[in-house]
């Protein structure tokens, strides 16, 4: 028999959002890791570009700005329902998470669409110089982090139509995905600013 | 944060606990019952035994090499067999032996230490355990088909460049790499938030033990180095798959490029693998001396300085290439003050032994080792970080000398002080303590008499990477010596992991806590049950262990029948909120294959990204599909919280 | 050629503690400030240790004396200041050699898979002399070496006159030696570049200003006439063989360019890149079959007749 002093934790709460939650502390994480592999290439970028005399390369032109900057528009603009989706998340309301979601996601595609224009539009191949080179893996890289986000959005998106969509755990979930909606908005406006920027104006 | 009071329970209590908390943690039965397994031991435990036995590869291919070297011209192996044999040696030290194994050992420790049930995101774990073991299965696989990279561990371009490297070799390094670093990020994204968000209620960010905190430091240097060499090898795969010109000079890349990607990883790296090692020697030394490390705060802020340094320090390992003057100046400052923080440790311990009762333990003989050892390998590189010494001793044995050193000494001696620490903990039984002087005693004389000499050879111009050398260079004695000592040190290691492996079976029983340690860890029967602790721990101090544990206050409320955890706050630890964690499931490992299958395909065709991720995508989405509402905690956000522990 | 392999000991240096040119002895000197302060450091650290350990009536757990702060203290500050000290000796050490000189002798070395080319620049083509794997230079005299590279990344390193600095494909860069004395200076590629990078090694002959200039004089000249029968057939040998597609003889039709220049071959101490000594066994051998001696080289083996390879071994070991 033995008597112990204890802390009883039975009424702290099932979940807890922001960093309160091990979610968002994984999706800080992983912000980091994404963040530092453009980094890494953004650096190769003007590395690169240090080794030429023009930039892009003689004879390669400049890349469209139409469709990237359609794109920027599509990213800013779908701040607002993610915002909405991120609030309703907060609240546990169903309803508006379920609406605010399918909105978010087809400006996702919608982004995933106008990309497609976006590499039609790079005026350069990926195996004809270094600027080729490193244009397309910039650019490749971004995608590639978007689509998988897109991804997961929408399993998320069809989760939540579900019966699994009440569980509070769920709109921890929302919520961090939606967190790193705005790192996939922060991170694009830095790339576009390199691809299509830099080389008009550096 | 909820009040703290007396509540009076029994042992049926206790066996009542236990049972509902055995049905819920207690892993999965039944045949297949290998592949489920996500909870912290097992994975932690196959880990740990996977990268042991890529150490032991690593170390017979070293024995190759030795053997080659004993004597000049000799024609044990190959010129082209040897090339893969010192490559693939070193990919294995590094990729699948230096991280991981430090990885490993945080897997199975950190959440005893923090008093937690869990490591945080389970699931993720099992997968990146899944990926390391394919990882090496790969590129062993690969040097039975002769395929084996070949190129060095770091594969400079443009030797691994397409024109310079027809095959598969350098493909296989440039995977090698993807898989062991996405398996090494997700590890560490684990162990920060496990360290951040899981400790003991009341073991505030100031009374973390030092190895927890070397751990969070380790982890967190992986997540900003790990990038930078993955985006290099998927580079390197680009021009070499589909033909982009990243690192071609014809074409407006650059060779160096690829040094400086690599190496603003690979020193990070080095420092991944000795900071845990540093973590270790803290505990030992800790326990040993029976008494706290001295200097707790100057500990704490030598480990973060030398992660930041570490990010500065990068070009010392290309100052042969000619680098502008003033620029090579500064990283010969940067790189010679990081022995700051490393002396200060060094000093901290000595006070430390000073102060307490040292007792002469297999585990603090192997820290012993660490200071003889350590110590000369961080010399000898303050040495090299000189631009006018390195460009005579850069690329040469010397060099060799100086990592050995530095790994062996700084990374391997600790972390085999460590497994003979913590295996009653893993094993409920000791390692014998006989055997374990004798193999330190082999292990520590046979590396002096293989690594000492070889600082002389450098001096005497023998690069290194050479298959052979002619006999008039005079050379041979001292890699004759060298090889001689590389069989005492491998007798050593067949030694002390013979002991291990006997001893996990027929070992005496060790009891909960062999050596009075003062961490949490200890509090719990050995091996831990499936849950951890019984009742989650309560601290008041950095040596909870140390001062009356019997009387110290343990966590109530959380719920037995269900995989919940307890989440406190980042900085002081106040008990926040629980957290049901996932049971069970074979998706990580189907994910894992299929995720390797892509990798491998990839070696072939790019299609096998497209084909792979879709596939991928489709198993990841059954991986996190919730299975049913009340096995996962999941009753709606409006239902009344859940219940309490009976 | 005998003798030469036979003093080979007494006659070659290769050593950082050997130093024969300036820029090496400079650093030689650094490496004995750093050898000895190191060595102190660490003798201080283990005898700290030991005492540590050795030391009897320890004290309470709770209480720490005043004193060991102040220890701790004293040790990291020292170490601060000493690493100051080796900071400046080093960076003025770098100065020092990194000094540039005047060159009155410029030499390209381009790195091949797995052997050196060696160009003397003259304005004039004619007075230019390509060689392979041995550099002849004169004592007492800066040369500034160019280095390049038009396939992977070596490094030209002779441990007794300077450290080492890679030959980059893209970033040609440059390295000066200065021989203090007459010598032989062994030196060995010390960036991994393939599979012969083991046996990728050059010669730095130091000599005398009066035989240097000889040695110019005579190098400059076309590949001596073959004289006796056997010598005559032998150049013809090589000509009808697959040799002139790679190699170069200067005076004869041969002008292949991706291969050592063999029109003073006899002159050199070894071959292929000081994989063997130049003798006339070695070579037969070598033409019958480099693979033997370096396995994955670039010369393919050649198959002959004995009576060609002996002829043509008498040729090529003609040219002086
Ligand atoms: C565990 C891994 C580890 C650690 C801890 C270190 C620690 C250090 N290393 Fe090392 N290093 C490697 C692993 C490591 N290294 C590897 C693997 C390579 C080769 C990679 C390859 O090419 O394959 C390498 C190569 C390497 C180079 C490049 C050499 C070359 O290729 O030419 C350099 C150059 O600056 C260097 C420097 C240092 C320095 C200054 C430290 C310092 O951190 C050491 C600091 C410690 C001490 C100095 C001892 C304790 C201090 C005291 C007792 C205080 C008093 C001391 C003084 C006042 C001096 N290292
Ligand atoms: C942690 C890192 C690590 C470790 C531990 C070692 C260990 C050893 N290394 Fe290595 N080494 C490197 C990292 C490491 N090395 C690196 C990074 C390089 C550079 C590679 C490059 O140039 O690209 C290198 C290069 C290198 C060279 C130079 C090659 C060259 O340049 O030509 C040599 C030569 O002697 C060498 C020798 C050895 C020896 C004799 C050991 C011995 O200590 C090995 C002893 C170990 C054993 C004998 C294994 C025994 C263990 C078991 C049997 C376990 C069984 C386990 C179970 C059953 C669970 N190593
Ligand atoms: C396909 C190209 C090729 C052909 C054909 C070729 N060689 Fe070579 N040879 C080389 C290369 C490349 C080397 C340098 C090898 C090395 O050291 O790695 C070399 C080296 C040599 C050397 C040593 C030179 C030195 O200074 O070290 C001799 C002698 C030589 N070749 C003679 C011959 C003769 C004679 C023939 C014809 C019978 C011949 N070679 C045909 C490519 C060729
Ligand atoms: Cu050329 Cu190594
Ligand atoms: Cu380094």
């Amino acid at each position: 028999m033995s008597s112990r002093a204890t802390i009883d934790v039975s009424d702290l709460p099932d979940f807890a959002f922001g960093s309160r939650s091990i979610m968002w502390w994984a999706t800080v994480w992983t912000i980091a890791i994404e963040g530092a592999v453009f980094a890494a290439t953004i650096a190769t970028y003007f590395y690169l570009q240090g080794n030429e005399k023009s930039w892009p390369p003689a004879d390669t032109p400049l890349p469209g700005l139409f469709w990237p900057t359609v794109n920027v528009l599509v990213l800013l603009l779908s701040l607002l329902p993610n915002q909405i989706v991120k609030n309703a998340a907060e609240r546990c309301d169903l309803r508006t998470v379920r609406i605010g979601m399918v909105v978010a996601d087809l400006f996702a595609v919608a982004f995933v669409v106008v990309r497609v224009f976006e590499f039609h539009h790079l005026n350069v191949r990926w195996d004809s110089n270094a600027y080729g080179s490193i244009t397309w893996t910039l650019l490749g890289f971004h995608t590639f982090h978007l689509v998988t986000d897109l991804a997961d959005s929408i399993v998320l998106t069809v989760l939540m139509f579900s019966r699994h969509g009440h569980a509070p755990k769920r709109f921890v979930d929302v919520a961090e995905n939606s967190f790193y909606w705005y790192f996939v908005v922060i991170s694009w406006i830095p790339i576009y600013a390199v691809l299509y920027w830099s080389p008009r104006v550096l | 944060m909820t009040g703290t009071d007396v509540m009076p329970y029994s042992s049926t209590d206790d066996a009542a606990q236990h049972e509902v908390l055995q049905k819920t943690w207690a892993p999965r039965r039944g045949l297949f019952s290998w592949f489920f397994q996500i909870d912290h031991h097992s994975i932690g435990r196959r880990f740990l035994f996977t990268a042991f036995v890529w150490f032991g590869c690593g170390g017979i291919l070293a024995a190759l090499m030795r053997v080659q070297l004993a004597k000049p011209n000799n024609t044990f192996l190959s010129a082209d067999r040897y090339n893969q044999i010192f490559t693939l040696h070193g990919i294995t030290m590094m990729f699948l032996f230096g991280v991981p194994v430090m990885e490993a050992l945080a897997v199975y420790v950190i959440p005893l230490m923090l008093g937690t049930r869990a490591l945080a995101f389970p699931r993720a774990n099992a997968y990146a355990y899944y990926l390391f073991l394919f990882a090496g299965l790969m590129v062993y696989g690969a040097l039975f088909l002769d395929m084996a990279p070949d190129t060095g561990w770091f594969s400079y371009v443009p030797l691994a460049s397409p024109a310079f490297a027809p095959g598969k070799r350098v493909d296989i390094w440039a995977e090698l790499v993807n898989f062991t670093e996405i398996s090494a990020l997700i590890v560490a994204v684990e162990i920060v938030v496990t360290i951040l968000k899981q400790r003991a209620p009341g073991m505030s960010i100031h009374r973390m033990p030092l190895y927890v905190w070397s751990m969070l430091v380790t982890a967190l240097m992986i997540i900003f180095a790990m990038p930078s060499v993955m985006v290099a090898s998927n580079f390197i795969g680009l021009d070499r798959l589909v033909g982009t010109h990243i690192f071609n000079p014809a074409e407006g890349g650059d060779v160096l490029l690829w040094q400086h990607l690599f190496w603003f990883f690979g020193h990070p790296e080095v420092y991944i693998i000795f900071i845990p090692g540093l973590g270790i020697v803290s505990s030992i030394v800790t326990v040993f001396c029976r008494r706290p490390v001295f200097g707790y705060t100057a500990m704490v802020l030598s480990l973060v300085a030398t992660a930041f340094m570490g990010f500065g320090l990068w070009v010392h390992h290309m100052f042969a290439t000619g680098l502008p003057q003033s620029g090579e100046s500064f990283f010969t400052a940067a790189s010679m003050m990081i022995a700051i923080p490393s002396g200060v440790q060094i000093f901290c311990w000595i006070a430390t032994i000073w102060l307490g009762r040292p007792s002469y333990r297999p585990p603090f003989m192997f820290v012993l080792g660490f200071f003889a050892v350590f110590v000369i390998g961080g010399l000898s590189g303050v040495m090299v970080a000189s631009v006018p010494l390195d460009i005579q001793l850069h690329d040469t044995f010397f060099v060799v000398a100086h990592l050995h050193y530095v790994l062996i000494g700084g990374a391997v001696f600790p972390l085999l002080g460590g497994i003979f620490y913590w295996f009653p903990k893993m094993t409920g039984r000791l390692m014998h303590e006989g055997l374990g002087h004798a193999s330190f005693w082999l292990v520590f004389i046979g590396f002096n008499v293989t690594f000492f000499p070889m600082h002389k050879l450098g001096l005497s111009g023998m690069p290194r990477r050479v298959y052979t050398y002619l006999p008039e260079t005079g050379w041979g004695a001292l890699n004759l010596l060298a090889t001689i000592g590389a069989g005492v040190l491998g007798l050593g290691m067949l030694l002390f992991f013979g002991n291990a492996l006997w001893n996990m079976w027929r070992g005496r029983a060790a009891g909960a806590d062999p050596w009075g340690g003062d961490t949490l860890e200890w509090a719990t029967s050995s091996p831990p049950p499936h849950y951890n602790f019984l009742r989650l721990p309560v601290v008041s101090g950095r040596e909870p262990l140390w001062h009356e544990p019997e009387r110290a206050p343990v966590v109530a409320g959380l719920a037995a029948d269900k995989r919940e955890v307890l989440i406190t706050h980042v900085f002081d630890a106040a008990p926040d909120h629980r957290y049901v964690y996932p049971s069970p499931s074979p998706w990580p490992f189907v994910a894992a294959l299929a995720t390797a299958a892509m990798l491998v395909g990839g070696l072939f065709t790019p299609w096998s990204f497209a084909i792979g991720l879709t596939v991928l995508a489709i198993f990841l989405t059954a991986w996190f599909w919730p299975s049913s509402p009340a096995k996962e905690g999941e009753e709606s956000a409006d239902s009344p919280k859940s219940g309490e522990a009976s | 050629m005998l003798m030469n392999v036979l003093t080979y000991a007494a006659l070659v240096h290769e050593s950082v503690l050997d130093p024969a040119g300036t820029h090496a002895r400079t650093i030689a000197g650094l490496w004995s400030v750093f050898l000895w302060v190191t060595a102190a450091i660490y003798v201080l650290v283990m005898v700290a240790l030991v005492i540590a350990l050795m030391r009897r009536g320890k004290h309470d757990a709770a209480e720490t004396p005043r004193g060991t702060y102040a220890a701790v203290w004293v040790a990291g500050a020292a170490s601060v200041m000493v690493l100051f000290a080796l900071l400046t000796a080093s960076i003025l050490t770098g100065r020092a050699v990194a000094e540039e000189r005047s060159e009155p002798l410029r030499i390209t070395l381009t790195g091949r898979q797995w052997w050196w080319q060696i160009d003397y620049e003259d304005a004039d083509p004619s007075r230019r002399i390509t060689s392979a794997n041995e550099i002849t230079v004169p004592v007492g005299v800066p040369v500034t070496i160019h280095l390049h590279s038009s396939d992977v990344i070596h490094s030209f390193w002779v441990p007794s006159l300077n450290g080492k600095r890679d030959l980059i494909p893209g970033h040609d860069g440059t390295i000066t030696i200065l021989a203090e004395r007459a010598g032989l200076f062994r030196g060995q590629c010390a960036e991994f570049c393939g599979v012969q990078h083991a046996k990728m090694a050059l010669w730095v002959n130091a000599v005398e200003p009066a035989i240097y200039a000889r040695w110019v004089e005579g190098s400059r000249k076309t590949a001596r006439t073959p004289s006796t029968p056997s010598e005559i057939a032998g150049l013809q040998v090589f000509l009808r063989s697959p040799c002139p597609l790679c190699h170069t003889i200067q005076g004869t039709d041969a002008s292949g360019s991706t291969a050592p220049d063999l029109t003073h071959l006899a002159s050199r101490r070894s071959l292929g890149a000081d994989s063997l000594p130049n003798t006339r066994a070695a070579l037969t051998g070598w033409i019958r079959d480099a693979q033997q001696a370096k396995p994955g080289c670039q010369m393919p083996a050649i198959d002959l007749r004995s009576e060609e390879l002996n002829a043509l071994v008498d040729y090529l070991g003609s040219l002086q």
